[in-house]
């Protein structure tokens, strides 16, 4: 494979009109539970997908498995023309999968080695891909950093030195390090306060315009739904229940989970005893 | 009065986490290290040290106490202690040593193993941990110096199998907890692979546990060897150890002469609770400035 030095110019010659990430049927079951069942999206070059539902809906089991930390019970799961629905056998093929899909984890105090600093870990993950020298690793270093809004002190310290935004933004580093093509960002800004949030959103959405990277978010909040994502799926207790156009599903849902979801977000004139009814008489 | 300011970031960026464990060890950290550091000396160069010949003795001086260059008097067989105690600290104390890292080595590769495969091999090597968990050292020793005839290395080997299950029922969990840890995950989503994430990732993250490990059992097998040469299937006499003078002085004891198993009792003492202390040290020290 040449994509040692995957770059905008390569790029332009994928075909476009090719989903740069296609699952099908994809299913998962946990002893008797069925997390994920018959799960099926393309997602195209540089377009993003929101995978919303409340916490067990499945949509963090469909994540692990598209990133490869968990395996289908059944189903496909191809990124970049290479099927990755079985774990990778070969030291060569665990890479390469690792320079197609990356992800960004919720919580950013245990998804960083402590005893690395940000400028290290982004290192290690060069020397594992590349045999760039120890210059050009240092100056991809420093790209990221700027990348991330990172400064040179930031990126040198431990993780134990940084605030939580700053750790997520050594995360998004590390991700980008291999420039892949798919990124997921599993409840990435959850865990941050919202002016935090709302820098690392743009963050995010300045370098999906820079590099034409894709996003998968998997989030519970609507708002970061509708400012990071053109198309959402919903999902109840492992199943898709709704899918469509961010805007639509979210101005104009017609699914009564969807409904629900929508009007779970507190706003003028919400009312705590209205949602119990609710959530009541959708059980 | 006035009040330290430590800045947390300037802190971290001044020194790495290894260097500020050792800032933080105080006063008694210190002692050990220096009791230690006496004690590998005398294990290095005891026999160059050691003022007369450790095996030389002369019966018309026995149980005599200290005189002239004889610090430390002479032992039932008119041998010099001193002597006896410089050139015996070498099997006491890397006989020790070398049951320890060899316990850790096998506990923390069986830790690794379960905590990172999981599953079956989990299950079957915690099988296997249980049963020898079920034999005390001791024991085990007196079979092998039975099968294999009393010596230090029977006896340490023996002792080094006893120990591994305690490393590696103490380490898997620390492991297992380690290995869910998400960079564990992210690192694996970058393709890397399982060999480099446990040497330069999982295992760091828990190498002080590590450290406190090896130095609780070294005090074990520093007491486990003494008891074993003690009864005769360690280090066999005449040859000089702290253990087999400590075995050599009880008919000096019950004839009212006690500095013989006195003297080696405190050098093994010492050595056993600097070590443990300095192991607690790090260990605490270690967790304050990481975590």
């Amino acid at each position: 494979m040449s994509d040692e030095v995957r770059g905008p110019a390569t790029r332009a010659t994928l075909d476009d009109a090719q989903p740069v990430l296609s699952v099908r049927n994809l299913r998962k079951v946990f002893g008797t539970q069925v997390a994920v069942d018959d799960m099926t999206f393309d997602l195209m070059p540089g377009r993003s997908l929101a995978i919303v539902g409340e916490s067990g809906s499945g949509k963090t089991t469909v994540a692990r498995m598209i990133c490869g930390l968990e395996k289908p019970t059944s189903g496909t799961i191809t990124a970049c023309g290479r099927d990755r629905s079985k774990p990778a056998r070969r030291g060569s093929e665990r890479k390469a999968r690792g320079r197609e899909v990356q992800i960004v984890f919720q919580d950013p105090y245990s998804s960083l080695d402590p005893r690395q600093s940000g400028a290290e870990l982004i290192d290690e993950v060069l020397r594992v891909h590349h045999d760039h020298d120890a210059a050009d690793r240092k100056r991809i270093v420093a790209e990221l950093a700027e990348v991330v809004g990172l400064d040179q002190r930031q990126i040198n310290a431990l993780p134990k030195a940084l605030s939580g935004g700053q750790r997520q933004r050594v995360a998004i580093a590390r991700a980008l390090a291999t420039d892949p093509r798919v990124l997921i960002l599993d409840e990435s800004v959850a865990a941050l306060d919202v002016s935090i949030q709302a820098q690392v959103l743009n963050v995010l959405a300045d370098i999906r315009d820079d590099r034409g990277i894709s996003y998968i978010l998997i989030s519970h909040d609507l708002a970061v739904v509708r400012q990071l994502t053109e198309e959402t799926i919903v999902m109840q207790r492992g199943v898709v229940v709704e899918r469509g156009e961010t805007g639509q599903v979210l101005d104009d849902p017609q699914h009564p989970y969807t409904k629900l979801l929508r009007a779970s977000v507190p706003g003028p004139g919400w009312k705590p005893q209205r949602m119990r009814d609710r959530i009541a008489a959708q059980a | 009065m006035s009040i330290e300011i430590v800045d947390p970031v300037a802190e971290a960026e001044e020194a790495s986490p290894d260097r500020r464990t050792l800032r933080r060890l105080g006063w008694v950290g210190w002692i050990s290290i220096g009791v230690i550091v006496l004690a590998l000396l005398m294990a290095v160069l005891g026999p160059i040290l050691a003022p007369f010949d450790p095996n030389q003795g002369d019966l018309s001086f026995a149980n005599v106490g200290p005189f002239g260059q004889h610090l430390l008097g002479f032992d039932g067989q008119g041998r010099d202690v001193l002597s006896r105690l410089l050139v015996g600290a070498r099997t006491a104390i890397f006989g020790a040593a070398a049951v320890a890292l060899v316990a850790v080595v096998i506990g923390t590769t069986l830790a690794l193993v379960t905590a990172w495969f999981g599953g079956k091999v989990d299950a079957t090597a915690s099988v296997v941990i249980d049963v020898v968990f079920a034999f005390p050292g001791i024991l085990l020793a007196i079979l092998a110096a039975a099968v294999f005839g009393p010596s230090l290395f029977s006896a340490g080997l023996a002792l080094a199998i006893a120990y591994s299950p305690y490393v590696a029922r103490v380490l898997r969990g620390a492991a297992l907890k380690e290995r869910a840890m998400t960079y564990i995950a992210a690192l694996e989503v970058q393709g890397f692979g399982a060999w480099r994430l446990c040497a330069r990732h999982l295992l760091p993250n828990i190498s002080s546990l590590i450290v406190a490990q090896g130095t609780i059992l070294f005090g074990f097998a520093m007491v486990d060897l003494a008891a074993i040469s003690f009864l005769g299937l360690g280090v066999q006499t005449p040859q000089a150890d702290w253990g087999v003078m400590v075995s050599e002085g009880k008919t000096s004891l019950l004839q009212g002469y006690p500095l013989v198993s006195i003297s080696a009792v405190l050098c093994i003492v010492a050595v056993v609770a600097a070590v443990s202390f300095l192991g607690d040290r790090l260990d605490t020290s270690s967790k304050a400035v990481n975590r």
